[in-house]
């Protein structure tokens, strides 16, 4: 039976004790007496092992990528090598204190400085920040840069177009930062549409945001001449790095023409994604946006690292301090260890192996950008839904069979969507498997549609009632 | 072979065969040549073996002075505490750590059952009745607090305290800026809100830090009074280690509670991950930003938990999402279940206490040094210390870290009212005996008066 922590409580008992103060000690003596806690604190009181029991067999109704394959597309849900959880967790990477003196950090400061490098060569532009927390972040912080650029140019640009493939996070980023949301269709092909661009493409328009390749999988072929299209009318490129994870080494946001990028360190340098966070989202941005970067940045002087606050048209901080430090330093670890021919290995394996799928995957469910594509894929399961079961019922079924389900319902533009991206560190006999599985489920629905309706039937509970969550919020123990 | 990837060249060959493909080589061949990458120009280092690896980081760790090998009185909302040993071990679950975001609630209770503990306890320790699934950092917090309380009242400015966090003064900066909401600042009179000086105007919120970045506790109530009569939102930001000895928040009116959880057994790694958390009255829970969990049913009437509420956020409401936030601080909000669970609440009126009696007991003792003065007594466990200006702080920190003692944050280019003063910190992890030595260093430093720039 489901028990909440405070369910478990014993009053009385106790985990963790400290020493004692050793001074004798009266805040009466120093604070306002309104202001005093009277009653006790609303804390579960338990033992260690309580404590262990409890959140060690909540871990077991989880899956994860160390347990099971996880081909959720859009996030990049590859294997996190423990090597980098090693690192992060060094006595001399834990405990430093942000406002503790630049010389006596001289070693983070230089792993900062070295993957800000590694990130200009790996996103062909000229200067990153580190600060950004996360994808989303770093798109708030790149539009920022987009509105402030022209702000100081004097120019009025109100607008941001945006495909309707896109992201969810890039028009509400774009909005955070005043910004006017025009969305494009896509094309038959499922690429933007040059000539809808056209039609919107103005004075007022401050930037374009894309992911390349796009939310379907597919690359966006035509990116050199959309790149020019937006440059003769004066707006700039944003790329959403949410899928950097197939170019590596191949091509780059540079290359493509973009001015503006963000990267997600959790999705492409294997960094674990914890449940839904941390991540962290640098951001890459050609010369003559650098001086518009959040400070401070990592920089090199002499041969000794220190922080630079010292960028003229900075749009100020976007975080408290300097980043999601502890995600570098797994990152930094992972192109350490993969270096320049190995981060290549992974964009072409994630490519074979999402191509892989799709090929074997496209005579059972329909496949409605039947073309190569790049790390993941789209699938519908519109035939299936005729036959009784939608995307969502096969996504649950997966669950049966130990497998996380792809990403369901996105992108927006296909119907019963399922997006999926399997990743480079998956090997044929998984990736059989799961054809094996998908075809079978298939077959079930032809056979039994009403099994696999009732899925999931061996998950520590059954469907969930999301309905009734919305309808009478229960959000907290009372 | 290269690490982590499971394919020899057979198998990729194999592979490409079956598919009907002659070389890896096709599978790019839809992205023109001219904007491929010429290897010569993909700069990066050649990959290293896992040992190499290790070797340099523990190199590069090394070139860092850890807290653990020296006395520290940093804190400045970023606070060293001391870490239960459970916690590494259960955040390291790598069910926990190798999950996504819990968008498919069956097989994610484990992490949705978590984060509906934490909201509790982010509740319980605040007198909010609703918490999202955490934010970024406490700055972010506060950001989107405003932003929040902008919705709410649809007015576009900000009252913000001076004596709140440089840090997250910045931050909430740079998103009004985004937002196009103006800002005024409360000034500081004795290390706090100036209460006389508050100006009555169409704000959205006044908000203020309890206990504020220089340490001191602030009138609440009467700024309370303030935000009831302007119909202003009343935000506080707050260390919830302090929740063990003062008042809860709503005690005393507040409508948002926020803050970072880094101190409740997350490690400070150089300022981040850490976590922020944002409570709220129920009446303004549509416009809270970021996750939440919600319990329910499944369909056989068992106990479930899932993500709830979900069109307030970006996936369903795009650019009408209350927030763009996508990936949160999950595993540092883990951590900080597992840290209070653990500690209850005596162990945190302990690591709360401990810390106030050991930082009243520094502060009487510098105050005692001929050339230092803490400057107001009404704190928990951070004091300002003003240096005589006979002296320079900055030449005196510097000598203290010859001695391996980081002493504290100089206040010099964060508050222009606190020249040459420097921010002193004291928690559980300083012993009587590291204080005594600090304290008889700054002794002979000054006795010496070799301070002089």
């Amino acid at each position: 039976m489901t028990q909440i922590i405070f369910e478990k409580s014993r009053p009385g008992t106790r985990g963790v004790k400290l020493p004692d103060a050793g001074v004798e000690h009266n805040l009466n003596k120093y604070l306002p007496e309104n202001l005093l806690k009277e009653e006790k604190l609303d804390l579960p009181e338990l033992t260690e092992l309580d404590v262990m029991r409890h959140f060690i067999n909540l871990s077991r109704k989880n899956f994860s990528v160390d347990t099971v394959f996880y081909p959720l597309g859009s996030c990049t849900m590859k294997y996190n090598p423990k090597i980098n959880e090693y690192a992060a967790s060094l006595d001399g990477f834990l405990n430093i204190h942000p406002n503790q003196d630049e010389g006596t950090a001289q070693g983070a400061l230089q792993l900062m400085y070295e993957l800000q490098e590694y990130l200009k060569i790996i996103t062909g532009l000229d200067a990153v920040s580190l600060q950004p927390s996360a994808g989303a972040h770093g798109e708030f912080t790149g539009m920022l840069i987009v509105k402030s650029y022209f702000e100081k140019k004097g120019e009025k640009r109100t607008k941001v177009i945006i495909p309707d493939s896109a992201h969810g996070t890039n028009p509400a980023s774009a909005k955070m930062c005043g910004f006017d949301i025009v969305e494009i269709k896509s094309n038959s092909k499922g690429l933007v549409d040059i000539e809808e661009l056209k039609k919107v493409l103005d004075n007022d328009v401050a930037a374009l945001m894309m992911t390349n390749p796009n939310t379907l999988g597919l690359f966006e072929e035509n990116i050199q001449e959309i790149s020019k299209l937006m440059h003769d009318a004066g707006a700039l490129l944003y790329y959403d790095g949410a899928n950097l994870n197939a170019i590596m080494g191949i091509t780059n946001p540079g290359l493509m023409g973009f001015d503006v990028v963000h990267v997600n360190l959790h999705k492409t340098f294997s960094t674990p994604h914890g449940g839904g966070g941390p991540g962290a989202g640098p951001v890459a941005v050609v010369e003559k946006l650098a001086d518009f970067l959040p400070v401070p940045v990592a920089a090199k002087k002499n041969n000794t690292y220190y922080l630079n606050y010292d960028l003229k048209n900075t749009i100020g901080k976007v975080k408290a301090f300097y980043g999601n430090f502890g995600v570098l330093v797994r990152a930094y670890t992972y192109i350490l260890t993969m270096g320049k021919e190995g981060l290549k290995k992974a964009s072409e394996d994630a490519v074979l192996n999402a191509n892989y799928l799709k090929e074997k995957l496209k005579d059972y469910y329909d496949l409605p950008y039947d073309r190569l594509c790049m790390h993941e894929f789209v699938l519908s399961a519109d035939k299936q839904k005729h036959e009784g079961v939608n995307a969502l019922g096969i996504a649950k079924r997966l669950m049966d069979f130990d497998i996380h389900p792809p990403t369901v319902y996105f992108p927006l533009i296909v119907h019963e969507a399922m997006m999926i991206e399997p990743t480079e560190t998956e090997s044929k006999e998984t990736l059989d498997n799961f054809i094996d599985v998908m075809r079978k489920i298939n077959t079930e629905i032809q056979n039994d549609p009403a099994l696999v309706q009732e899925s999931p039937l061996k998950t520590s509970v059954s469907k969930v009632d999301e309905t009734l969550a919305a309808r009478q919020p229960n959000l907290r123990w009372k | 072979m290269y690490n982590y990837l499971p394919h020899t060249d057979q198998i990729r060959e194999e592979m490409l065969k079956e598919i009907g493909f002659k070389s890896v080589e096709d599978l790019f061949s839809n992205i023109n040549r001219n904007i491929r990458f010429d290897n010569s120009n993909f700069d990066l280092p050649e990959g290293v073996s896992e040992l190499e690896a290790k070797e340099k980081l523990s190199e590069l760790a090394s070139n860092n002075l850890s807290l653990s090998d020296c006395l520290s009185f940093l804190g400045g909302g970023t606070y060293y505490r001391y870490v239960p040993a459970c916690i590494g071990t259960i955040i390291e679950r790598s069910e926990f750590l190798t999950s996504y975001t819990p968008y498919q609630p069956e097989v994610s209770q484990g992490t949705l059952q978590v984060i509906y503990e934490y909201q509790s306890m982010i509740c319980n320790l605040t007198g909010m009745d609703a918490a999202n699934a955490s934010v970024y950092d406490g700055a972010t917090a506060c950001a989107e607090a405003v932003l929040m309380a902008a919705r709410i009242t649809k007015r576009s400015k900000a009252l913000i305290a001076s004596s709140i966090n440089p840090e997250y003064k910045e931050v909430i900066k740079t998103y009004c800026y985004g937002e196009g909401i103006d800002i005024d600042y409360i000034s500081l009179k004795n290390g706090k809100s100036d209460i006389e000086n508050i100006k009555q105007d169409e704000y959205a919120c006044i908000l203020i830090q309890n206990p504020n970045y220089l340490g001191s506790v602030e009138d609440v109530f009467e700024i309370s009074e303030v935000c009831k009569s302007s119909k202003a939102k009343f935000i506080v930001c707050t260390d919830l280690i302090s929740s063990a000895i003062l008042k809860r928040p709503a005690s005393y009116g507040a409508d948002i509670v926020v803050g970072d959880i880094q101190s409740l057994g997350l490690p400070i790694a150089f300022g981040g991950p850490h976590g922020g958390f944002i409570a709220c009255r129920t009446e303004y829970l549509r416009q809270i930003p970021g996750r939440i969990a919600g319990m329910t049913k499944d369909l056989d009437g068992k106990t479930a938990f899932t993500l709830t509420l979900q069109t307030r956020e970006q996936h369903i409401r795009r650019a009408k999402a209350t927030s763009n936030i996508c990936s949160n601080q999950a595993l540092m909000a883990l951590a900080a279940t597992v840290y209070l669970s653990v500690m209850g609440p005596e162990g945190l009126k302990e690591a709360a206490t401990i810390s106030s009696a050991r930082a009243h007991y520094l502060a009487e003792k510098i105050n005692k040094i001929p050339g230092f003065k803490v400057l107001f007594n009404d704190f928990l466990y951070e004091f300002v210390v003003k240096v005589d200006d006979e002296f320079s702080a900055k030449d005196l920190l510097n000598q203290l870290k010859e001695q391996n003692i980081l002493a504290g944050i100089p206040l010099d280019d964060k508050f222009d009212e606190y020249k040459n003063c420097i921010l002193v910190c004291v928690t559980e992890m300083n012993h009587i005996s590291g204080i005594d030595k600090f304290a008889a260093a700054l002794e002979k430093i000054t006795s010496k008066c070799c301070l002089r720039s």
